[in-house]
């Protein structure tokens, strides 16, 4: 299908593939229905199904007792799972524990698992779900990040950066501002809700197949809270209908759960969460409120910066650390702070415990520092542009390179060229004046625009994740399967292994295969995470290609007659100087000639070190970085927003397929929007989510994307780095553009009140836009702004 | 009287006897027939992965509408064709919309795709110019949470432009003279249908006296009609419905009446009809109407169910009050005609009587002298519930306000005129912006609107007020595009 969609560029150099906007290996299936999802695998006859049970009642408080009694009588009902039933460890946390499978001494959040019914249909068991009836001490929950505060509760301890006197350099500074604002949180919304199927098999070992990034970590759970050995517990996923971060921890319980279900009953068993619950119980991006204070010059120079990332963790540590370090490894975003202090709380809090979500805190941390540069610009009535160029880290080719406030030179930054080519392709200047123009004339509808950079780390900050495996084999017949350790979720990384593995061998695409992700075949992986799957894994596979491609190369310089180094993989065939052979006939003799035809592959990331308790290191392998122009168009009155154009240029280095890569870029600002003007978390004081489907919780339409949506992929040099082909990670970064959609809306309101920082929240809902316009129009009521 | 549910499939007829009022279409296409292109994405018809066509007969043409099969009881697809994804690609052919999405790279996770497909078809199959706004009307039922949407709108537009030169899949060409026949037959049938018992039934007259019968009978029986909100009783609170009436087969019930003074609905014109029809008033009238729901909602839902469910936060019912609309009720051999602002009695509570039957809605077409305005504000633009709704008509006669109807939803338990303002409009003069001013302060007592996860109340109050001001800037002759981030759209309907 890739060749008649768009035309091979076949060359001799056995790059065939690499580079090439090939489709989604998935795509004929994707939009024929054929693609099976968890849910659309024929079901083993006699499966049963698996629904969680909870207490709709309470959020916090202990469980004096639980009566299941007409949950078991239920008809179709099976079995009823607790806590008593679990013969390992009745924790499913992916760090420090705290997250029981099924909750037992008391209720931690609303929505919390305490048990689950097993059942002959979906029906019966969800029926039988609801049937429980809960004696709770119901005691009043924390929920939001100001309860925590008042409570002094935390989940981990405070973490922290130190650059410099932060305090002296502020108060030296010739100005000064101070603020705090809140960040929103964001549920994940993959369009298939989470997911596992568990069958037992020969000896026990119980097979599980879940729509989860870390099928080790499904695994390595399972193992625990079965009391099983990890190799009595393989996980496999094909492809996940969406992850974004949502299934990298807490698409565990499930699969768990389903794995228990299969344990105890002997028979298959199928756990598919409802959209409601899913929202319900399992946690989403976290909300900060953020505190901080700055100090700058007339030119708009921070002098230093005290930032506080008050994080809601929820009930457990989750992947709470990892996420909020990432937070501050981000508060400078592309911006060179001569002082800092970038300081965390980890707040606990009764709500469901937040967890990863695509740029893992990062987003967070780099609102804060768009945020600081808008402040600044606003004050000093400086265009926001300039204010950003002032701080921006210098360039690779400059003279000196500037120091994070973890210790990482910046030494491959390219946004000082970037963003002058995005200004001049975005007429950013012209636009000002004319949007400038139109706001002194129009009564209410204001129009704005900004123009942000991002600069995103790559790597796991676990340095042990930097890793990844590989298994490819070559058949008899010349075709190619590859296993890897990562998964596929939509973002493409199936397709560009394929493309990898096939110009190893000069191969069509057709000839390779690539086998559903499974820690059988591939064990001890990392998640699917950190925009790394193509980095680390592709690199894997292309170290398993290559060493079998020097097996052959052998043989093949034998029946070529020559020498090892002129033989050439391309096109299908094994050319030698003078004549060639087709790769079947290569790999069919290879098999005679008793050559192993399968090779394992093995990458860690070299040249990154984090030293976390020293708060020093250079824990990033390179820097992804991009930038964002966009234009809004605000009704200060009723608050409704429209993003009328927007530009980005990303850096994805060499890119290994541009359509791909162009769909991470836009998809991921799109979402990223979503997560800063419509997508509002909503609980109510009891700690209720009050935004838990579709109809309440909005991301974006079809109709929020700019109808002038230029996108383009930056040509202005390779990675430094030794990526694979020299690619760029792309998954997250992007997300981070949208924050230009917010600059905006901030631009846009300044035009009411020049000088004064509008106390917008994120995200900037109709509501929160009108609110911060009653601010702007009526300081004396308005406690925010500068200090 | 029939006791089969039929419907048309790959050119077959078939024929259901044993089929539950609650048993969604989903659940018939994945549990029972094993056809699991079909997706599940939420279950209450929000993000349209579940999204297939049903294909019927109007005016002697087939017309596809795309539907949520997850919430559609099954047996109310009686009488249709039903086309799913896996229908469209035949023989390794892919349709020309399957295709586009593929070159355009349109699917990421791929999990939305069949129900973007499934739209984007029907969007394909009808007749009529698709620009990109309708291209964003058709897929403002779809989510997507993987690729930003560029390359699906870039896709349907693609294939949609090159309709005249494609030929879809052959054997799906080759049915469709013969869908059509077999679509008349069965829309020919006068039969009654009725599955069940007394007990437990799912009952689709055909005739009025039937309907008023079974009504009068089972006073207690859930009334049906495009299963938008009931479908989610029993998706997501597990109800069990023991006895359906269901309204969609009833004749002349669906009919769309227009003289000189109105235009009169029947109780099952789908909201997507009602649109079209109603949307001729005035551009306001249309884009309210656009802005329900997606277009698989519209399809299925109903003008009747939309007012005869009370929500307070419905987004017709304050437009059609300040429209003076008026309503049809018949009970047994009793029919009487409620103004419908009088129909909202309390929160969850209306003007009908068990047993009795919303039948008609007329709505006056707006007279000599008469403007219409009317203000969606929501999180999201497009298929969001309404913070509020704002509708305003304005009876003006040498640039003064003779008489003002204004009525809101979202700003009380029900939707509910704004009778302060309006009085308070009457004298004042288009001409004199300070002259309104006491209507937009008494509008601030009209109401006292609650705080909830859509708004608080002050900010309802504060953009009430906006809202109105807007109306009369406006009406007095600002052009919307200095009002409004998306001007209105001056050309009346669609």
């Amino acid at each position: 299908m890739s060749e008649t969609v768009a035309p091979a560029i076949a060359t001799a150099q056995g790059q065939a593939q690499v580079g090439r906007p090939v489709v989604h290996e998935s795509s004929l299936r994707h939009v024929t229905g054929s693609a099976p999802y968890i849910d659309d695998l024929r079901e083993p006859a006699g499966t049963l199904h698996v629904a969680p049970g909870w207490c709709r009642e309470a959020a916090r408080g202990r469980i004096r007792a639980v009566d299941l009694a007409a949950v078991r009588a239920h008809p179709g009902v099976v079995a009823v799972l607790t806590a008593a039933d679990v013969p390992g460890i009745n924790d499913c946390s992916p760090s420090v524990g705290g997250d029981p499978v099924f909750a037992d001494e008391s209720i931690r959040f609303h929505g919390q698992v305490v048990f689950a019914v097993v059942a002959e249909t979906r029906a019966s068991a969800r029926a039988a779900a609801r049937l429980a009836r809960f004696d709770v001490e119901v005691e009043r929950p924390a929920v939001t990040v100001a309860d925590a505060v008042d409570r002094d509760s935390d989940v981990l301890p405070p973490y922290e950066f130190v650059k410099g006197d932060a305090e002296a350099a502020i108060a030296a500074a010739p100005h000064r501002l101070a603020e705090s604002v809140f960040v929103g949180g964001q549920e994940h919304f993959y369009l298939e809700t989470q997911i596992a199927f568990a069958e037992p098999l020969d000896g026990g070992e119980i097979r599980i197949v879940s729509s989860t990034q870390h099928p080790t970590e499904v695994s390595h759970v399972a193992a625990r809270v079965l009391a099983l050995p990890e190799a009595m517990t393989p996980c496999e996923c094909r492809r996940m209908g969406g992850g974004f971060g949502g299934k990298e921890s807490q698409a565990t319980q499930w699969a768990v759960i389903a794995a228990l279900a299969a344990r105890l009953t002997g028979r298959p068993a199928k756990l598919r969460l409802d959209r409601d619950d899913d929202m319900i119980m399992t946690g989403k991006r976290h909300d900060m409120r953020v505190d901080w204070r700055a100090g700058f010059d007339d030119a708009g120079r921070v002098a230093a910066v005290d930032v506080c990332f008050l994080a809601r963790c929820g009930h457990s540590a989750d992947l709470s650390q990892g996420v909020v370090d990432r937070t501050l490894f981000h508060a400078d975003n592309a911006y060179d702070y001569p002082a800092a202090a970038v300081r965390s709380r980890r707040l606990l809090t009764d709500t469901v415990s937040n967890t990863a979500f695509r740029g893992f805190g990062g987003p967070q941390g780099v609102a804060f520092a768009e945020r600081l540069m808008d402040a600044i610009a606003i004050r000093l009535d400086r265009d926001p542009l300039d204010v950003r160029y002032a701080n921006l880290y210098p360039d690779h080719d400059a003279p000196t390179h500037g120091a994070t406030p973890y210790g990482q030179s910046v030494d491959d930054g390219v946004l000082g060229r970037l963003m002058r080519e995005l200004e001049r392709t975005s007429s950013y200047r012209a636009r000002v004046e004319e949007i400038d123009a139109f706001n002194l004339t129009s009564p209410f509808l204001r129009r704005g625009i900004a123009l942000t950079p991002v600069k995103f780390g790559i790597s796991f900050t676990l340095m042990h994740l930097n890793q990844a495996g590989a298994l490819v084999h070559v058949y008899a017949d010349g075709s190619v399967a590859v296993n890897h350790g990562g998964t596929e979720m939509g973002q493409g990384l199936n397709t560009k292994i394929l493309q990898i593995v096939a110009d190893v061998f000069g191969l069509p695409l057709g000839r390779v295969r690539i086998a559903a992700t499974s820690t059988a075949k591939v064990p001890n992986t990392a998640p699917t995470a950190a925009s790394s799957g193509s980095d680390l894994n592709g690199m894997a596979a292309l170290n398993a290609a290559s060493a079998i491609r020097e097996r052959l190369a052998v043989t093949a310089a034998g029946l070529l007659g020559c020498a090892v180094a002129e033989v050439r993989f391309a096109g299908g065939r094994v050319h030698g100087p003078d004549r060639s052979f087709s790769f079947a006939d290569v790999a069919r003799q290879a098999h005679l000639a008793r050559v192993s035809l399968s090779a394992t592959g093995f990458y860690a990331t070299p040249d990154i070190v984090w030293d976390r308790a020293a708060a020093h290191g250079r824990p990033f392998f390179y820097f992804a970085q991009g930038a964002a122009c966009a234009e809004v168009l605000l009704d200060t009155l009723t608050g409704e927003m429209r993003v009328v154009r927007v530009d980005l240029l990303h850096d994805v280095g060499r890119s290994l397929n541009p359509a791909i890569d162009l769909g991470q870029i836009e998809g991921a600002f799109i979402q990223g929007m979503g997560w800063l003007t419509s997508e509002e978390l909503v609980f109510d004081a009891a700690g209720r989510l009050k935004t838990h489907a579709p109809s309440t919780y909005k991301i974006p339409t079809a109709r929020d994307t700019p109808a002038d949506f230029r996108v383009r992929l930056w040509e202005g040099g390779g990675a430094a780095a030794e990526t694979v082909h020299h690619s760029k990670a792309v998954g997250e970064p992007p997300l981070m553009l949208a924050l230009s959609v917010h600059s905006a809306i901030l631009r846009a309101l300044t035009s009411l009140a020049p000088g004064r920082l509008p106390p917008l929240d994120l995200p900037a809902t109709p509501q929160a836009i009108v609110a911060a316009v009653r601010a702007l129009r009526h300081p004396a009521a308005d406690a925010g702004g500068a200090a | 009287m029939r006791e089969a549910i039929r419907y048309l499939s790959r050119g077959r007829l078939v024929e259901l006897r044993d089929v539950a009022p609650t048993e969604m279409l989903l659940d018939h296409l994945r549990l029972r027939l094993g056809r699991t292109g079909t997706k599940e994405g939420c279950g209450e018809g929000d993000c349209g992965a579940c999204t297939v066509a049903l294909g019927r007969l109007e005016d002697g043409r087939m017309v596809y509408e795309p539907i949520c099969a997850c919430i559609r009881p099954t047996a109310t697809i009686d009488g249709c064709e039903l086309v799913t994804i896996e229908d469209l690609a035949a023989e390794g052919a892919l349709h020309p919309i399957q295709e586009a999405l593929v070159r355009h790279h349109g699917a990421q996770c791929g999990f939305c795709t069949p129900g973007i497909v499934m739209s984007l078809f029907t969007l394909w199959a009808n007749e009529g110019e698709v620009d990109r706004e309708a291209v964003l009307d058709r897929l403002a039922g779809n989510l997507c949470r993987c690729t930003g949407y560029r390359p699906i709108v870039d896709a349907a537009l693609e294939a949609c432009d090159a309709r005249a030169d494609a030929r879809p899949p052959v054997p799906f060409a080759a049915r469709a003279g013969a869908s059509a026949e077999a679509l008349a037959a069965l829309a020919a049938d006068d039969d009654d249908l009725f599955l069940g018992d007394e007990t437990r039934f799912f009952a689709a007259p055909r005739r009025m006296e039937t309907l008023l019968a079974l009504a009068g009978a089972f006073p207690d029986a859930t009334l049906l009609a495009g299963a938008t909100d009931v479908g989610l009783w029993v998706t997501k609170q597990g109800r069990d419905l023991a006895r359906v009436i269901h309204l969609g087969r009833v004749e002349g019930l669906d009919a769309i009446e227009e003289d000189g003074d109105a235009i009169t609905l029947g109780a099952t014109v789908s909201l997507e009809r009602a649109g079209h029809a109603l949307g001729r008033l005035d551009p306001d009238v249309a884009e309210v109407f656009r802005r329900i729901g997606g277009a698989q909602v519209r399809a299925s839902g109903t003008i009747g169910g939309n007012i005869a469910n009370g929500s307070p936060i419905g987004d017709t019912p304050p437009m059609l009050i300040a429209l003076d609309a008026s309503l049809e009720l018949v009970g047994g051999d009793r029919v009487r005609h409620v103004a419908l602002e009088d129909f909202f009695l309390d929160y969850g509570r209306q003007d009908r009587a068990p047993g009795e039957i919303l039948t008609r809605i007329r709505v006056p077409r707006l007279g000599p002298g008469q403007a219409f305005r009317a203000y969606k504000i929501a999180k999201r633009h497009d298929q969001d519930i309404s913070t509020l709704l704002a509708a305003i008509r304005l009876t003006i006669a040498d640039r003064r306000i003779v008489e003002a109807r204004i009525a809101f939803g979202g700003m009380a338990g029900t939707p509910r005129r704004a009778l302060g303002a309006e009085a308070a409009l009457v004298g004042a003069s288009l001409d004199e912006a300070a002259s309104w001013r006491a209507a937009l302060e008494d509008l601030r007592a009209d109401f006292t609107p609650l705080s909830d996860l859509r708004g608080a109340a002050d900010y309802r109050t504060e953009v009430s007020v906006a809202l109105l001001g807007k109306a009369l800037a406006e009406i007095a002759g600002t052009e919307s595009g200095k009002t409004r981030i998306r001007p209105r759209r001056e050309e009346a309907g669609r």
